[in-house]
């Protein structure tokens, strides 16, 4: 293995600052490795020879970084994963992505992902699927599994995702990577292809916590193009903590049972005890509501869904079709634009929102998301962090679930409570499990760690000791 | 169950043109997820519960009202499919 590829995203950008190496270097040796990629991970690579104009002296010191398709990227293709914005090219780019770039990355190539962010495996992009590096054969998980599988081949040195449902932790978890949902508001949403808007947040996607920390601190603040957006009460910080000693881990019992495969588990209980050898007191707890997660998350996310996607009518941008006139241009072009699960989820959410069923259905969602939060709050007074596995299996084969809308949706069953109440969450690679199916495959598993609003720092810190004391070895998949 | 009629139905709310398959296809896929959502009915004890409206509570987003400039016509209609005489050309609405 190259010396260039062994590099964290910090360390890199340490070897520049110190003049050990030009950001000119790094990009040509990461250009280079994705436009060689065959995972499918890319939408669009930057063939330049030399970066976009950035300062290597910021604090992200000429990395180069994997955006998501989804994020509006100013001349550069931003299609949503879909064909109703194939070849679209925005006129402005997400604040997320320019505070990034001003903070010395340049945007190295976008990545594939579920058609507007809907799905768990990327298996819905207009795009054709992305690979797992762990096991072609399989799925890298999703919305974001483009960036999650670039980061864990080392096509990019890092990425960054969006999580409605868990569509930046189970990728991550999935690929053997560590993957961050901040605090709903923490990042700004302005210029991100909207799915469900109030539950929609941007995140970084890295090798380490101390490359998620780096990616955070540049992409949080409050912004004025998003009035939901309250940007972080303090300035990120590298993680340093090496131990758990006094932090109260809760194991809610409705996360860690019945649908959980028993190698995730084993997995799971083994860093528990490794939590306990790092000083952290672990107790089971009840999360009541959260069981219902689920079904107000699948009511809440296509409502807004169908509402933000009413946009896509072959006027203003992308697709048209064909139409003896304007009602069957609509249509025609919504017909031939979208994929089956976009169709899926806007029909399930304009019926919740139709006449005489809101109340039983979108209103009664959004109380149970109320409850969902306040077991949350409630959990706070005896623990400082949540803990459970990031998705009940690993990575499936390609295929596996396509069939069985359900089937996929059980996938975020982990982490749509967290993404309900609005609070942080950290996927963290936790060692290989077996598959269920057999064939003595071993596959990556995400640990999920999550905590009150705004507790991104603490997050990190714990994260970082379990990551030390875990010592994941992710080089299998850096080919 | 969704009915093929409600399917159409909401379809039609949607603006989305389905085919006879994909008619067929979502009554019985769209009918097992509502299944899964209706247990959401189950839960009592919803009364005097707040819907959520922000995660996070926060009472007003202000900022000072400048005028800021919008973006150039020519730049917008860049990425239209037909654009006529500055502005977006559409099919007539038809005779109705």
């Amino acid at each position: 293995m190259s010396e260039i590829l062994d590099l964290t995203a910090a360390q890199a950008a340490e070897r520049i600052h110190a003049g050990d190496l030009t950001k000119g270097e790094l990009w040509r040796f990461y250009r280079d490795r994705a436009l060689a990629d065959d995972l499918n991970a890319f939408t669009w690579v930057c063939e330049e020879d030399e970066p976009l104009a950035v300062d290597e002296s910021g604090p992200l010191g000429g990395v180069p970084i994997g955006v998501k398709d989804l994020f509006a990227t100013q001349g550069v293709p931003s299609q949503a994963g879909s064909k109703i914005l194939e070849g679209y090219r925005p006129p402005y780019t997400a604040t997320s992505v320019e505070k990034l770039i001003g903070a010395g990355a340049p945007v190295l190539a976008k990545t594939n992902q579920d058609e507007f962010a809907m799905g768990s495996s990327t298996e819905n992009s207009a795009f054709g699927p992305t690979l797992n590096p762990w096991d072609r054969a399989r799925v890298p998980g999703g919305s974001s599994g483009g960036s999650a599988a670039a980061v864990a081949a080392g096509t990019v040195p890092w990425a960054i995702g969006t999580d409605t449902g868990g569509s930046i932790r189970q990728p991550a978890a999935l690929c053997g990577i560590v993957g961050l949902k901040p605090t709903y508001g923490a990042v700004s949403r302005y210029g991100m292809i909207a799915f469900a808007s109030s539950l929609d947040q941007a995140g970084p996607f890295t090798r380490d916590t101390t490359d998620a920390a780096l990616l955070l601190a540049a992409m949080a603040g409050r912004d004025h193009c998003d009035s939901t957006s309250l940007g972080l009460p303090e300035p990120v910080r590298a993680p340093r903590a090496t131990d758990l000693s006094g932090i109260r881990l809760g194991v809610p019992e409705e996360l860690t049972g019945e649908g959980i495969e028993a190698g995730v588990l084993a997995a799971f209980n083994q860093t528990l005890d490794l939590a306990r050898e790092l000083g952290a007191t672990i107790e089971t707890m009840h999360l009541p509501h959260s069981p219902h997660g689920l079904a107000a998350y699948y009511l809440i996310a296509p409502a807004e869904c169908s509402s933000n996607l009413a946009r896509y009518d072959g006027v203003r941008y992308g697709l048209r079709a064909d139409g003896q006139d304007l009602l069957s241009m609509y249509t025609q072009t919504r017909e031939q634009g979208f994929g089956a699960e976009v169709k899926r989820r806007v029909l399930i959410g304009t019926y919740a929102l139709s006449s005489g069923y809101y109340d039983a259905y979108y209103g009664r969602a959004q109380k149970v998301r109320t409850l969902i939060a306040d077991d949350f709050k409630k959990a706070w007074d005896d623990f400082d962090f949540v803990v459970t596995p990031t998705a009940p299996g690993v990575a499936f084969e390609l295929g596996a679930k396509t069939a069985d809308p359900l089937a996929m949706y059980l996938n975020d069953a982990c982490t749509v409570p967290m993404s309900l109440a609005g609070i942080p969450a950290i996927s963290i690679p936790n060692g290989l499990a077996p598959s269920p199916g057999g064939g003595g495959v071993r596959l990556p598993v995400g640990f999920q760690i999550a905590g009150p609003a705004f507790s991104e720092n603490r997050i990190l810190d714990a994260a970082h000791a379990l990551e030390q004391a875990i010592g994941f070895d992710h080089k299998a998949a850096l080919a | 169950m969704l009915s093929r009629d409600q399917v159409l139905h909401v379809a039609r709310l949607a603006r989305l043109e389905l085919s006879d398959a994909e008619v067929e296809r979502f009554s019985v896929e769209l009918s097992k997820v509502l299944d899964h959502i209706e247990k959401i009915s189950e839960l009592g004890g919803l009364e005097g519960v707040e819907p959520t409206s922000h995660v996070v509570e926060v009472e007003n987003a202000l900022r000072p009202d400048e005028p800021r400039p919008s973006w150039p016509r020519d730049v917008v209609l860049e990425a239209a499919p037909d654009a006529a005489q500055g502005g977006f050309r559409v099919p007539s609405p038809g005779a109705g």
